[in-house]
């Protein structure tokens, strides 16, 4: 079996053809991934006991001639900020390097419901934090198809197995771009559902009121089979949202013909031209299409960065509050008493960019500069989320790119924290306004790296996103 | 402000972070130049929905075990956390 091009459908086909078993598919995943992993560093947990006993209980219910459930047998990789029960879950951190969650991610008990088959953990940013993977405590995860540059962040792994072809699916976060961005530079498909549509009981909590649960698939019909079986309602998570969830990958065939599609000018000024050229050429494939692309305008974006990184930052400070030393594993050898525990615990267990935001969400919160920062940024963030309400009176769906250059060299901008903030601006809105977006791959840029062009859609409106980037994608296969 | 945060920094950390967050404070200033005179500060992403959308039944369940829920404290006993002693005896 050809692992590393699998999709779903493929292992659906292979099952009951009797091609393989799921638990033959399960062990060939575990060997390949674990073979393939010194490559790129994206897996950081196997749980083998785990995935063959749920790849038998999908053998068990084909012999009994029932049905698997959409993922029934599919090999999938869960980010490591996505708590899984017995299995270690470290979100990219020292501190939590032992960590051992009590309970699973309602995500998580939903793809194994749905038969799909847990290899492992994926390497991310720590605590989520970060645009490259570089700030992961266990090392950089590796571009796949270009070792010598970053696979994005935060849930670089996550886009880097898939694209490896080590999982066929897998589950990512994103908060402020960390699934779309890490997609565009691997070459696959990454979703930023609507917020709320997807349940964050048992997510990591970075800052809360910009927290998504999303999928990756080297197609958009996995994509979207996998966001239809984690999306819905859960009583564990009040911000979940009620709204039916739509067969995802039922809807995605059909005509995009005189679908409206708006084109921000203020995300195509300053585009590095590869890029920009990449991007263009999939607008003219959509017209092609037939699709009414139109120029629009939202003109807040200029003010998005310094709205998010306020209010990711003053949530993230509140969130990393809990890490402690009390509960989470870690105690720092050095606690003579209370205040040096908090103190040296969280001094000697966060790296540097968690350090850097605590203290920017501790100074934007504090007394004196709450109303200037914090509460500026959210009245900014009405703004940003007015000008898609706006502009989705006017067209269906918008094109965007994903970020303004293809995947960086391992490095490369480290030791410059504010550029790689700058490096968000293309995919923080969709967050700051909780409407949904995905990346689709558009080409490749020089030296085979892959661009990714992004789509947006109105709230809860993810089939029609999904629908235009399946005709894209059939279109330029 | 990292006394606030309850975070020990180095002197070298200290350094750096006043560098950086000089350089992140100095971009964020921007948001001065945007009018949001009559704008509602947004914490949330809201849609239209009943107000008892996000209310469940108040039924009992069962919840995270007491020996599970310290399964991962770095020092435990007698069913409680443990830290360094507060008050003398």
């Amino acid at each position: 079996m050809e692992i590393s091009t699998l999709t779903i459908d493929g292992v659906k086909d292979g099952l009951r053809a009797r091609r393989f078993s799921a638990v033959e598919l399960a062990g060939e995943a575990l060997r390949f991934a674990r073979a393939e992993n010194s490559k790129t560093n994206a897996y950081l947990t196997f749980c083998e006991e785990r995935a063959l006993s749920a790849a038998a209980a999908v053998d068990a219910k084909l012999a009994r001639g029932e049905d698997p459930g959409p993922l029934g047998g599919v090999p999938v990789a869960v980010k490591d900020v996505i708590l899984t029960r017995g299995v270690r879950t470290t979100c990219g951190s020292r501190l939590l390097e032992n960590y051992v969650p009590p309970y699973d991610a309602t995500a998580v008990v939903r793809l194994e419901q749905a038969g799909g088959v847990i290899l492992g953990k994926t390497n991310c940013d720590e605590f989520a934090m970060g645009s490259s993977n570089e700030n992961s405590a266990f090392g950089p995860v590796r571009n796949p198809a270009a070792p010598d540059r970053v696979p994005g962040g935060s849930s670089g792994g996550s886009a880097a197995v898939v694209a490896q072809g080590t999982a066929v699916v897998s589950l990512g976060s994103d908060t402020g771009g960390s699934i779309r961005q890490p997609a565009s530079f691997c070459g696959v498909v990454g979703v930023t559902p609507t917020y709320g549509r997807v349940s964050r009981y048992g997510l990591t909590a970075f800052a809360s009121s910009l927290d998504h649960i999303g999928p990756f698939g080297r197609t958009v019909k996995d994509s979207a089979t996998l966001l239809g079986v984690i999306a819905g309602r859960d009583e564990m998570d009040s911000t979940s949202a009620a709204a039916p969830v739509p067969s995802y990958d039922a809807l995605l065939d059909g005509n995009v013909r005189g679908v409206k599609i708006g084109l921000p000018r203020e995300y195509f000024k300053g585009l590095a031209s590869e890029t920009g050229d990449l991007i263009a050429s999939g607008i003219e494939t959509l017209k092609r299409l037939g699709c009414d692309i139109r120029d629009i305008s939202l003109p807040s974006t200029d003010y998005a960065i310094a709205c998010y990184y306020i209010i990711c930052t003053a949530e993230a400070s509140s969130n990393l509050a809990r890490y402690d030393g009390v509960r989470y594993t870690f105690r720092s050898p050095n606690s003579p008493t209370l205040g040096a525990m908090y103190r040296n615990t969280r001094g000697e267990g966060f790296g540097a960019e968690c350090k850097r935001r605590i203290m920017l969400g501790t100074y934007v919160l504090s007394a004196g500069y709450y109303d200037a920062y914090y509460l500026k940024a959210q009245k900014v963030r009405g703004l940003i989320a007015r000008d898609f309400t706006n502009a989705f009176t006017e067209v269906d769906a918008i094109l965007a790119p994903v970020s303004p250059f293809p995947a960086f060299k391992l490095g490369e901008k480290v030791n410059d924290p504010m550029e790689m903030y700058l490096s968000d601006i293309y995919t923080i809105t969709g967050d700051l306004a909780g409407i949904p977006c995905m990346s689709v791959p558009c080409g490749k840029a020089a030296g085979g790296l892959p661009v990714g062009m992004q789509i947006l859609a109105n709230h809860f409106d993810e089939a029609r996103m999904f629908r235009l980037a399946a005709a894209f994608e059939k279109e330029t296969n | 402000m990292a006394e606030l945060a309850n975070l020990h920094l180095s002197e070298e950390e200290v350094g750096k972070f006043l560098h950086d967050l000089d350089d992140i404070l100095v971009h964020m200033d921007r948001l001065n130049e945007i009018d949001t005179s009559g704008v509602e500060p947004m914490a949330q992403v809201l849609y239209d929905a009943e107000d008892t959308a996000t209310l469940r039944e108040d039924v009992p369940r069962t919840t995270v075990s007491n020996s599970d829920a310290l399964a991962n404290a770095p020092l435990s006993g007698a069913g409680c956390f443990k830290v360094p002693e507060v008050v003398k005896r």
